[in-house]
């Protein structure tokens, strides 16, 4: 194993990494504040800047709610898979009161729990009774009656009601279907806060409220119906006046109590909405919705304010790409949509509408989709794909040309090229040369096709467009991948095995090159001295490079890429290889078969997509197998499959960590646990003191604690004292590969969480 | 939140031709004025001089007509049989013509009764002229010769007999006094000098020679025979220049536009066509009622004359440029002054604080329907109202529905007369290879929703049953295609070299023969 150095896989993800609040409830502490769960922390936002102002970090789980305590709005309490509830005191700086140990919903039985008062941090609560067995999984199904006095669980169709008092259950059941063949199952329920009512949303977009529930036979609902589909959450507000309901159709429909039929609506939120909830005083509504978002919506039904992450969408399937203009990594965000996300700042710059349709919030519908993405060399043009299947024989495929405007400062549709093909489309590529003064877009197509695509000169009617230059085939076979050479002179097109060579001035097959078996599964040229290389990968395990000058194999290596890309900014290459449910990292030079640096078990999955962004500033590492990094930064996209059951997305970032982060890194370590201090020894290879100045200097001040707070922390992390040589020399003993799955796989290492590129510092006392 | 996305038009490429500078020139003519004339129409002359009246031969009687006259100025009646080609001299003060009954006679625009009459050939004389220091006439007729006569003298000063067939056209030269072209049904064009006693120049044309012109430099000489118009070069002894084959009928007719930078051709096949006389290329197509004869261009291009078979003389004057900016100016109706300057011209004050009013965003009709999820309302409002006239419109409609899932509920439920109007919409557009992916669906749609009241209503069953009979026009149509398209394949196989390191060039023809033959379902550019 090669040695570390400082080269980790960071997770990013914006506010919310691993998409993962979507999940939690988000509730809001008072006007000023939201608090909300996310992955293995809980969030604290400002409502009006939108502005994370702390992290509530000690789980080593996933939180799964997040809840104020009734006595005082200044604490709330988390509970978390890690089988621990927490006080968190969360407007000071995080006094956490690690209160007890139970199990909420272990087996999915509702338990109660009597919480011993006690000044000690940590306490283990013994006395259990089980309340209600078999409810569901869902929290949103489960909730507090009027003061306290009841509890109500729906799971299936049944909902049942406990009665602290009489200690009685109740239990109601609906039929399977109704006459009209809707779904009666219950999603979500919520009791009013004043009056004996509990309104349960269903499977069919309905909502009933249950009332005189504490008869068993003469109870009464009335059923309230605007969703088409599923209910997923339901909200009282604090005085009982409105019911907010939201669905996957992403419009909340505020109802008023007792006069049903006048309702209000708040559409086109952008995703659907997975939970709402309401301040205390009922000022302000939330809800998160499932693209990591969280709106903030004043109880007038308008929007206030916008918090975004990373978009998640269902699936990237757009290559990552780093946009030349801002630098900001574009791939696939809101459906139909293209995002900009700014890597140096970690935040979302804007959405690029590319389908510009209206987006029908409905399941089981077939939309458009942005498959493919292209920027030219100097971010003037940008190509989109997106395509539509209903039917595999009535595949709707549009080619659209985007021209950057100065004006605007955003991209402007100038060309849209309906069925520019008959099949799908599978790679796409622009000429990157620098000098040439006409631009070439590439097409690969299914239907055995490659076209170029040329901007037109501009017409006396109309302005520049583009149109269809040359059709190009090969023996009727399937091309499957393109590539320019760094100076656009030669287009590489691969057709199964055989690598056709053509010239893009005259459209020219100069020469063809195969290595079969196995038909080329990537094809990079090799960039600035290494220009003279192509190299491909094939799919039945070999990675060859061939020389052009020669026409001829230059070396092969026998491994299994799975995907292989080259550094616009150095010479090096970049090839991911799947094995055993691990990818391994290879980099290397095209010139020599050699690789200059290996990782094994980089991530989990197979890496999907990946793409080298440049640095902002040169980092000068002499050490030779980071210097690599040097130039850019390697953002890769997983299949990630652990503890979730749906695929994630997890951006990952091989870089060395910033001053700032390591400054404030140590200081917890310094008074963490060992078992986690160990490890981050790790970092504690500190860059200059004055670099973590400037660091904090361009922190934005208003979430930046006081200066006197930070004046001795800062002092602190600039003395180098004994007790962190000594850890430092333990860590070495630990190896890296067993780092990279701690830092994956055990939750309960992994504490100094990733947020370093996250403006806000992370205090604890 | 962000708001409602319109529906999205897409922008179709105009089909059939490019427009270009020839096009918007030559399409700036009003609509034509038709005068039925009581035979057909065998020529048409511009006098010289202004108000540049024109003389239209036709049966037996020749009339003038002024610029802008719908009625005759004046009327040569005394013909005893069809006369032929009335022309004016230089001075526009004489007429010439010629007679079935092989007579020549000369008019004087004002008075009515034949100043001179010429006799001597013997049988109908076809082509008169004067020559250009005026005191001459040129004539050509059925019995082979052409002859020179002294105006004053009313004598014959010379006889060619060198043409084997009937001479059917000929032109004098504007500069030279000596010279004339003469074009016969022998297939040969001669040029001939009065100074010596034969043909100069003689072309061979290759079909009958119906129309001859020369170029106003009287280097170039064009000839119209059969589905020909050879141009030839007279300063290099008559050797064929350019051989241009547009029509598919006989050509009869040439003339120049006033700049001499188009040269336009009439035909039997009922088109007129509009050269550039640079390149040779159509730049732009008259099409007519019935097969042409003659045709004349006035000065300027002020308009343009052509006479038909069936006798109607059709006549095209240009568009003031008044008129042709009025189209653009009707369009645009703007609020009055006062509306329109309302608080506008108020100018802020540095204290003043400003309110901004928010865009109002204006849907049109069936975007408000579709934002209600109101879809049966919105196809009725994309089938009626002022979107009727535009099919794309109510195709994208019908497309965004698709789109939703919900176009089955948006056909469903309709009673006869919207029905109907549906059927009608579909019947019209469907074989539209625009809209044809998308209203074929609908088509199916509508079958299966509606197929248990078939036969219910005589209006609908009518409507079904021209549907059928549409598609399999269309069918037919298609196959005969995609014969076409196959032989031209095998032609293009066999005619494309064998080269066997590359297929692509071979692709590549294919590729664009497919796009021009067949238009139905390649990709077309659309720009926006």
């Amino acid at each position: 194993m090669v040695e570390h150095g400082d080269i980790r896989v960071v997770h990013r993800g914006g506010i919310a990494r691993y998409c993962r609040f979507l999940c939690e409830r988000g509730i809001f502490c008072c006007c000023r504040f939201l608090l909300c769960g996310s992955g293995y922390e809980v969030k604290v936002f400002s409502t009006s800047t939108e502005e994370c102002i702390h992290d509530l970090r000690a789980h080593t789980d996933l939180v799964t709610g997040v809840l104020l305590r009734p006595s005082n709005h200044l604490q709330a309490y988390s509970c978390s898979t890690d089988g621990t509830v927490r006080l968190w005191d969360y407007t000071d700086v995080c006094n956490r009161l690690m209160f007890a140990m139970m199990c909420v919903f272990a087996e999915f039985q509702l338990v109660a729990v009597h919480l011993p008062q006690s000044g000690d941090q940590l306490v283990e609560a013994r006395e259990f009774s089980a309340v209600l067995s078999d409810v569901s999984s869902n929290p949103a199904a489960t909730s507090f009656g009027r003061g306290g006095e009841y509890i109500a669980s729906a799971k299936g169709l049944q909902l049942e009601v406990y009665f602290f008092k009489k200690q009685k259950p109740y239990r109601f059941f609906l039929k399977e279907d109704n006459k009209k063949g809707g779904k009666n199952t219950f999603t979500c329920l919520a009791c009013h806060p004043k009056d004996d009512c509990i309104a349960t949303g269903h499977e069919d977009g309905k909502i009933r409220l249950w009332r005189n529930f504490n008869h068993k036979k003469e109870y009464t609902y009335t059923t309230l119906h605007w969703h088409h589909s599923a209910v997923s959450s339901l909200c009282f507000t604090p005085e009982g006046t409105n019911l907010l309901s939201g669905g996957i159709e992403s419009v909340l429909v505020q109802w008023r109590y007792n006069q049903e039929s006048q309702r209000d609506f708040l559409p086109r939120l952008g995703a659907a909405i997975t939970h709402i909830a309401v301040s205390p005083d009922g000022a302000l509504f939330c809800t998160s919705h499932s693209d990591n978002k969280i709106t903030i919506i004043r109880s007038s039904i308008q929007v206030s304010a916008v918090i975004q992450g990373l978009v998640k969408g269902d699936s990237v399937r757009t290559d990552l790409m780093v946009d030349p203009r801002s630098k900001a990594l574009v791939l696939n965000g809101k459906p139909g949509h293209l995002q900009f996300y700014s890597l140096q700042r970690d935040k979302l710059l804007y959405n690029l509408d590319i389908v510009q349709q209206e987006y029908i919030h409905q399941s089981g519908l077939e939309q458009f989709e942005v498959v493919k993405a292209a920027f030219d060399a100097y971010g003037n043009w940008l190509a989109t794909v997106e395509e539509r299947k209903q039917k595999p024989t009535e595949l709707e495929l549009n080619l659209k040309l985007w021209a950057f405007d100065e004006q605007t400062q955003s991209f402007m549709l100038n060309t849209t090229i309906s069925a520019p093909h008959e099949a799908r489309i599978t790679a796409m590529c622009f000429c990157h040369s620098t000098d040439s003064q006409t631009t070439v877009l590439v097409s690969v197509s299914k239907d055995g096709h490659f076209k170029a695509w040329q901007l037109a000169p501009a017409t006396h009617t109309e302005g520049p467009s583009w149109s269809c230059d040359f059709v190009g085939a090969y023996h009727s076979l399937v091309p499957e991948c393109c590539c320019f050479s760094a100076d656009g002179s030669l287009l590489a097109v691969s057709f199964q095995e055989v690598v056709t060579v053509w010239s893009p001035a005259s459209w020219e097959l100069l020469t063809t090159l195969s290595q079969p078996p196995g038909a080329i599964r990537n094809l990079c040229f090799g960039q600035l001295t290494c220009s003279k290389y192509l190299l491909g990968t094939t799919d039945k395990n070999l990675l060859c490079c061939w020389n052009l000058l020669t026409c001829s194999l230059e070396w092969s290596t026998s491994m299994d890429v799975s995907l292989l890309l080259s550094d616009p900014f150095s010479e090096n290459m970049a090839a991911f290889c799947c094995q055993a449910g691990c990818t391994d990292l290879f980099v290397f030079k095209p010139s020599e078969p050699r690789p200059l640096f290996s990782h094994k078990a980089v991530c989990l999955g197979k890496v999907t997509r990946a793409v080298f962004a440049p640095r902002e500033k040169m980092l000068e590492s002499c050490e030779e197998t980071s210097q690599w990094l040097n130039h850019s930064q390697l953002y890769f996209v997983t299949q990630y499959m652990v503890n979730t059951q749906h695929n994630e997305l997890v951006i990952s970032d091989s870089v060395a960590m910033t001053p700032f982060s390591v400054l404030l890194g140590k200081r917890s370590q310094q008074e963490g646990q060992e078992a986690a201090s160990s490890l981050l020894a790790e970092r504690t290879q500190l860059p200059q003191g004055s670099a973590a100045v400037r660091e904090l200097l361009q922190t934005p001040a208003h979430v930046l604690p006081s200066t006197s707070f930070l004046c001795s922390m800062f002092v602190e992390s600039l003395l180098i004292s004994k007790q962190i040589k000594r850890k430092e020399k333990k860590a070495a003993q630990y190896t890296t590969t067993s780092l990279w799955l701690n830092n994956t796989l055990c939750p309960k290492l992994s504490r100094q969480k990733p947020s370093l590129y996250c403006p806000t510092p992370i205090l604890h006392d | 939140m962000a708001s409602f996305k319109p529906t999205k038009i897409p922008i179709y490429p105009k089909l059939g031709e490019k427009v270009t500078q020839d096009t918007v020139y030559w399409k700036n003519y009003k609509a034509p004025v038709q005068i039925k004339e009581f035979g057909a129409v065998t020529n048409i002359h511009f006098s010289p001089v202004a108000p540049h009246n024109y003389a239209v031969t036709a049966f037996t009687r020749i009339h003038i007509y002024g610029p802008f006259s719908q009625e005759p100025v004046k009327s040569f009646t005394r013909f005893k049989d069809t006369a032929y080609c009335g022309r004016y001299r230089s001075d526009g003060q004489l007429l010439v013509a010629g007679c079935e009954d092989s007579v020549v006679r000369l008019f004087d625009v004002s008075g009515k009764v034949a100043l001179r009459m010429f006799k001597g050939h013997t049988k109908a004389v076809h082509v008169t002229d004067f020559t250009s220091e005026r005191y001459h006439i040129f004539t050509g007729s059925d019995d082979y010769t052409c002859r020179l006569w002294d105006i004053p003298n009313a004598t014959e000063l010379n006889t060619y007999q060198e043409h084997t067939d009937y001479i059917r056209c000929g032109v004098t030269s504007k500069l030279n006094r000596d010279l004339f072209i003469t074009g016969s049904y022998d297939h040969t064009l001669k040029l001939f000098d009065a100074r010596v006693d034969k043909s100069v120049i003689t072309m061979d044309h290759g079909q009958p020679v119906e129309s001859v012109l020369l170029y106003p430099s009287e280097g170039l000489v064009v000839s119209a025979g059969g589905r020909y118009v050879k141009v030839w070069d007279l300063l290099k002894g008559g050797q064929p220049l350019v051989s241009l084959k547009n029509h598919h009928k006989t050509v009869t007719s040439l003339c120049l536009s006033s700049n001499g930078q188009r040269l336009l051709s009439a035909s039997l096949d009922r088109h007129v066509k509009v050269y550039n006389t640079t390149n040779f290329r159509v730049v732009h197509n008259f099409d007519y009622a019935a097969s042409v004869l003659s045709l004349a261009l006035a000065p300027d291009d002020e308009s343009i004359i052509v006479g038909m078979t069936n006798g109607v003389l059709s006549i095209k004057h240009r568009k003031s440029p008044e008129e042709s900016k009025e189209v653009s100016h009707q369009q645009r109706r703007r609020p009055s002054y006062r509306v329109f300057v309302k608080g506008k011209n108020y100018m802020p004050k540095q204290d003043d604080y400003l309110v901004s009013k928010p865009v109002r965003e204006y849907l049109t009709k069936y975007d408000k329907h579709l934002k209600k999820f109101n879809i049966s309302k919105a196809l009725d409002s994309a089938l009626q109202g002022p979107s009727k006239r535009k099919p794309e419109v109510t195709v994208a409609v019908i497309k965004e529905l698709d789109r939703r899932g919900t176009l089955k509920n948006a056909l469903a439920g309709r009673d006869e007369k919207a029905l109907s109007e549906l059927l009608h919409f579909i019947t019209k557009n469907m074989v539209d290879f625009r809209f044809a992916p998308v209203l074929v669906p609908a088509a199916n749609m509508i079958l299966d929703i509606y197929r248990s009241v078939i036969g219910q209503s005589p209006v609908v069953d009518r409507q079904l049953l021209y549907l059928q009979d549409l598609l399999q026009k269309e069918i037919n149509y298609q196959q005969e295609l995609l014969d076409v398209l196959g032989m031209l394949d095998t032609l293009f196989a066999s005619s494309v070299p064998r080269k066997e390191l590359l297929c692509s060039s071979s692709s590549r023809t294919n590729g664009l023969a497919q796009g021009e033959t067949a238009s139905t379902a390649r990709p077309e550019l659309q720009a926006t």
